[in-house]
């Protein structure tokens, strides 16, 4: 291997097989069942299911000190490619070399224990990382100090806040000092000053000759982070060219038109069980499933999904971005305490989330709708922060009398007084 | 190309990530790299066992002792099962100590694939460090029952002889069987979720194909060495005759023939492990 390419992946490719959610665990009473009933077939293909390549014919070298993006709808492999670069899963076919170790921000908190006091929690996910204990005891006062929670560092970290759960979490990950980063999604999760130290860190770790991977929707930060970018579609590498080239490309080609998203079997990742989204779509005043709305009408966003099992505590919800990736609002269907009580439980069956953003919020442009279903604290099961592209046609809008561009993701209609004195 | 400025430990750490076809490597070699996470993962085991309950160890001790007490009465008392002219206390007592390490281990290990998902799914380290790690946090449990067993000793005048000194081999024997089987069934337990019922009744079963509460002597002549398929029948026995000096129905063959059969388990169960870990991560 070329001494200067740290990542070099070689036609990699990964076959997962589709389970329905009835046979997504076999047990053994059915496997012996199965093979006394009908060896033949059981034994050729021994749980009846159909196959997919979640990722085929991947083939790129990365050099040392780059920063790559990739970037590629839910479901187009981004996390497959990840989880195979570090190792968690093995691929179907092809080759890759890692030189050096591969640190990763999405394992942020793995194998911290709850019963455990932040001072063991450091050591033992440390060791988790991969770190040996001198390595931990030379970094512990560090450690310490960028996650600023030194008067908690003996108590049960079950007693902290999620802030400073994740603030110790996150400053053991940034201390393992890989030679390759992954960065899967952080952004999404944690406060804005927590995503701007892993986005701080991140540059840091570039900055200091290191190699990144970085996997984000969020369009402005892989413009501003990284140099080049590769964009997966169904499992298969389509384009790597310089960022802003990669992003205007994806940006103009990689959205569903006309107000709907359908998400197939393919595109839910496993985890969302028992999620199950089925559909989002943006009406107009009228009722009508499109996307080309008006700022001064009310607009209704619905998220239809399915509920294998009883979640508690789920919140369904909507997130609003530019097409440059900064968040308008984030908004849950359970935001209201009334509300998030009276369905603390969910119970199976098919749900529809509407939520109607009234008229005169948002200016004029194209906006991205992106959906949310988690527990808090506990768990995301699905998230797609690119599900809907929507246009805003300002017509009628407040200011429309200067044929001007307004400054603004919002467009409000403000009560305005003159007042002569 | 430019090679001037790498630090030299960059060179040599190339990982190579393929499919691996037919057997695979054990690459125990990398299980060592990876040793100071065994200690940590048996140090968090302990840590929370003993931080969450009150009584702590006292918990290691109970078990045995209860179970002994029970024996005693039962099968001592009311059942009259010959002890080969040892009292049936410490002759069940120094039965239940190694078993209730292995049955401890094999129930904790054969669980700990799926306790552990959020882990494996996310962060590469050798799997088998996870039942390993399993199994050997149970020896403190061991450990402290076993210190009970000496004070029982004492109480009851039983003098050890020189042949004590075998006592570690069979404790090595019954973590060989309790790896080996715990390797089996973690795997097995990754892909069929109804593995649960198996561990409700194959440690239960297990027991009493075991010279737990009656010797080895009361099995027939001519099905000891069959008996001692069974490869806990050498443990369990080995432990009497190295601390009771009780041997008189147990011969080396029989030693020999539990030996073989825990290697093949323990062997057998590595390379099991090691082919299904790599599917793992897709069934979790």
């Amino acid at each position: 291997m070329d001494n200067n390419k740290v990542v070099s992946v070689n036609n990699i490719g990964k076959k997962y097989k589709i389970f329905n959610e009835i046979n997504r665990y076999q047990t053994l009473r059915e496997k012996i069942v199965d093979v006394v009933k009908s060896p033949y077939r059981t034994l050729i293909n021994p749980t009846g299911s159909k196959t997919f390549w979640a990722l085929r014919n991947i083939t790129f070298d990365v050099e040392r000190g780059r920063v790559l993006g990739i970037i590629g709808k839910n479901g187009a492999g981004k996390s497959t490619l990840l989880k195979i670069l570090s190792r968690v899963v093995e691929p179907t076919e092809g080759r890759a070399e890692i030189r050096g170790r591969v640190g990763s921000l999405l394992e942020v908190g793995t194998g911290f224990h709850p019963e455990l006091t932040g001072r063991e929690n450091i050591y033992l996910n440390g060791a988790i990382l991969g770190m040996k204990r001198a390595e931990i005891d030379r970094k512990f006062d560090e450690i310490v100090a960028f996650s600023e929670i030194e008067e908690f560092l003996d108590t049960p970290v079950k007693r902290y806040s999620s802030g400073m759960y994740m603030r110790l979490a996150f400053s053991v990950s940034a201390h393992l000092e890989p030679e390759i980063l992954i960065v899967d999604e952080v952004l999404a999760v944690g406060d804005a000053e927590f995503q701007k130290k892993c986005l701080g860190k991140m540059s840091d770790v570039a900055g200091a000759g290191r190699t990144v991977l970085f996997v984000s929707h969020n369009m402005s930060a892989v413009l501003r982070l990284t140099q080049e970018c590769i964009i997966l579609e169904h499992g298969k590498m389509i384009k790597r060219a310089p960022s802003q080239e990669a992003v205007d490309w994806y940006l103009s080609h990689d959205y569903e038109q006309g107000g709907e998203r359908v998400w197939r079997a393919d595109e839910i990742p496993t985890s969302a069980m028992p999620f199950r989204p089925i559909a989002m779509r943006v009406r107009n005043a009228g009722g009508v499933v499109t996307d080309s709305l008006r700022s001064v009408e009310p607009i209704t966003v619905e998220f239809e999904y399915q509920l294998e099992s009883l979640i508690t505590g789920l919140r369904v919800g909507i997130y609003l971005a530019t097409t440059r990736g900064d968040f308008v609002f984030t908004s849950f269907d359970t935001d209201e305490p009334d509300r998030f009580d009276l369905y603390s439980d969910r119970k199976p069956g098919h749900y529809i989330s509407r939520c109607k953003i009234p008229a005169d919020v948002l200016n004029e442009g194209r906006y991205v709708l992106g959906t949310n279903a988690s527990v808090f604290r506990s768990k995301s099961y699905f998230s797609d922060q690119n599900a809907i592209i929507i246009n805003v046609n300002p017509s009628g809008a407040p200011g429309m009398q200067w044929s001007e561009s307004r400054q603004g993701v919002i467009r409000p209609r403000f009560d305005w007084e003159i007042v002569k004195k | 190309m430019n090679q001037v400025n790498q630090k030299p430990n960059f060179a040599n750490d190339v990982v190579t990530i393929q499919p691996v076809k037919g057997l695979v490597p054990l690459n125990l070699r990398e299980v060592w790299q990876y040793r100071e996470l065994v200690y940590f993962l048996i140090w968090r085991d302990l840590k929370v066992r003993y931080k969450q309950s009150v009584l702590g160890a006292l918990w290691a001790i109970l078990q045995p002792f209860m179970t002994m007490i029970v024996f005693t009465i039962f099968f001592g008392n009311f059942a009259k099962i010959p002890s080969d002219g040892i009292p049936y206390p410490i002759f069940s007592y120094t039965a239940t100590v190694p078993w209730a390490f292995f049955a401890a281990a094999l129930s904790i290990s054969a669980r700990s694939m799926l306790t552990s998902g959020n882990m494996i799914s996310k962060i590469y380290f050798p799997r088998i460090i996870v039942p390993l790690a399993s199994v050997l946090a149970n020896l403190v449990d061991f450990a402290i029952a076993f210190a009970l067993l000496i004070v029982m000793m004492f109480y009851y005048h039983i003098i050890p002889t020189i042949q004590m000194v075998w006592l570690p081999l069979f404790l090595l024997l019954a973590m060989v069987i309790a790896m080996g089987v715990g390797l089996w069934f973690s795997a097995l337990f990754v892909m069929y979720r109804d593995m649960g019922y198996v561990m409700g009744f194959v440690p239960t079963l297990w027991m009493y194909i075991s010279p737990v509460v009656y010797p080895s002597s009361m099995v027939p002549a001519k099905w000891r060495l069959i008996y001692s398929l069974n490869p806990m029948t050498g443990v369990i026995e080995g432990f009497r005759w190295a601390l009771l000096g009780t041997s008189v129905s147990v011969t080396p063959m029989m030693f020999a023939v539990s030996s073989i059969i825990a290697l093949v388990i323990f062997i057998s169960g590595l390379y099991f492990f090691r082919r299904m870990e790599r599917i793992f991560t897709d069934m979790l």
